[in-house]
């Protein structure tokens, strides 16, 4: 990894990248961290150590399944009902990685893996949205710096709620569930806002998510809006240039 | 017991996650399909917000609906993302008192 001749301009552009990656993380940790020990706390009631329920923070690194692996283990159900509805509902992440590694498909796979492997709602979000990077020197560096930024505060999240118990209160805590829904409007908003039609394309994947929804399994409904919403972008969307 | 419910939900969240890294190193999508996956971010957002955002305050759907709107009016008017987000808790945090 280390590199003895590093030429000057080549050292900065990464050092840049990575200062801008952690700015852009910094609202992902904003809405990480009360969840993440919001879910401490419930593992911990669920009768889990604070080891394991670190160890799934660290290695399954995903918000939702995790509450709800943490509850089902509470309830105590079995582990292939839990491993079964995990991949229901992580399923999206496929999709969302098939975009993602189709956007950077030119980096060598030793940085497509490891960033594949930082993909969350929230980190997918904000990847998509700086897609110029994707094309700059160095890009790379800026997907890891605000990927693991993220990681990281889900993560000391989780061992805190675990290690601490409740300290925020009721009130704030509930509020605080609103976060990331508010950044993905955040991020949503100004991209649709440079090309208005483009709207259509979240509106058509809320219907069909609502509507499918009512008879399928909340991961699969998220499924089929992302790929529905998206087929919209099909006559929508303009050939990608490389210039943008 | 329970780690090895971690490590398998580990690997059904990971599997899923990496293979796409795979796919597009060994295929050249035609047009139309990398069309589809640029417009998969909007569509993926659209997913998450809604009707998620209505389960923030469980029995009081119209909280989150209302916060929602407040987060779209101020990204609308171009306020730092992180404002957004803090306008959207404090909608909650105001509602639900």
């Amino acid at each position: 990894m280390t590199t003895k001749v590093i030429d000057k301009p080549h050292t900065s552009t990464r050092i840049m990248m990575v200062q801008r990656g952690i700015a852009k993380g910094f609202p992902i940790m904003l809405g990480y961290l009360p969840i993440a020990l919001a879910y401490g706390v419930l593992a911990k009631q669920a009768g889990m150590t604070l080891t394991e329920l670190t160890l799934m923070s660290v290695l399954v690194y995903a918000g939702a399944a995790q509450f709800m692996g943490a509850g089902m283990i509470a309830i105590g159900t079995g582990a292939i009902e839990i491993i079964v509805a995990t991949f229901v509902l992580n399923f999206r992440h496929f999709v969302m990685s098939l975009s993602f590694m189709n956007r950077i498909k030119a980096y060598k796979l030793r940085w497509k893996v490891p960033l594949s492997l930082g993909l969350t709602d929230e980190s997918f979000s904000v990847a998509s949205i700086h897609t110029k990077e994707a094309q700059q020197e160095n890009g790379a560096y800026f997907y890891a710096a605000m990927m693991i930024t993220a990681y990281t505060s889900w993560v000391s999240g989780s061992f805190l709620g675990g290690v601490l118990g409740d300290i925020i209160p009721e009130a704030l805590s509930q509020s605080m569930g609103v976060a990331l829904y508010a950044m993905f409007i955040g991020l949503l908003i100004p991209s649709v806002k440079k090309e208005l039609k483009l709207v259509l394309i979240p509106i058509i994947a809320m219907l069909t998510n609502y509507l499918f929804s009512q008879f399928l399994d909340q991961g699969w409904a998220i499924v089929a809006g992302t790929l529905i919403g998206g087929l919209v972008g099909i006559v929508l969307i303009k050939e990608e240039d490389e210039s943008s | 017991m329970i780690v090895v419910i971690i490590i398998g939900m580990a690997l059904v969240t990971m599997i899923p996650r990496f293979i796409p890294a795979y796919i597009v190193d060994r295929v050249n999508f035609p047009e139309w399909v990398n069309k589809w996956l640029a417009a998969i971010p909007y569509a993926a957002l659209g997913a998450l917000i809604f009707p998620g955002i209505m389960s923030v305050i469980p029995d009081k759907p119209y909280v989150g609906v209302l916060a929602g709107i407040i987060a779209i009016v101020l990204a609308v008017f171009n306020i730092h993302i992180i404002l957004v987000v803090i306008g959207a808790i404090l909608a909650v945090f105001l509602l639900t008192i």
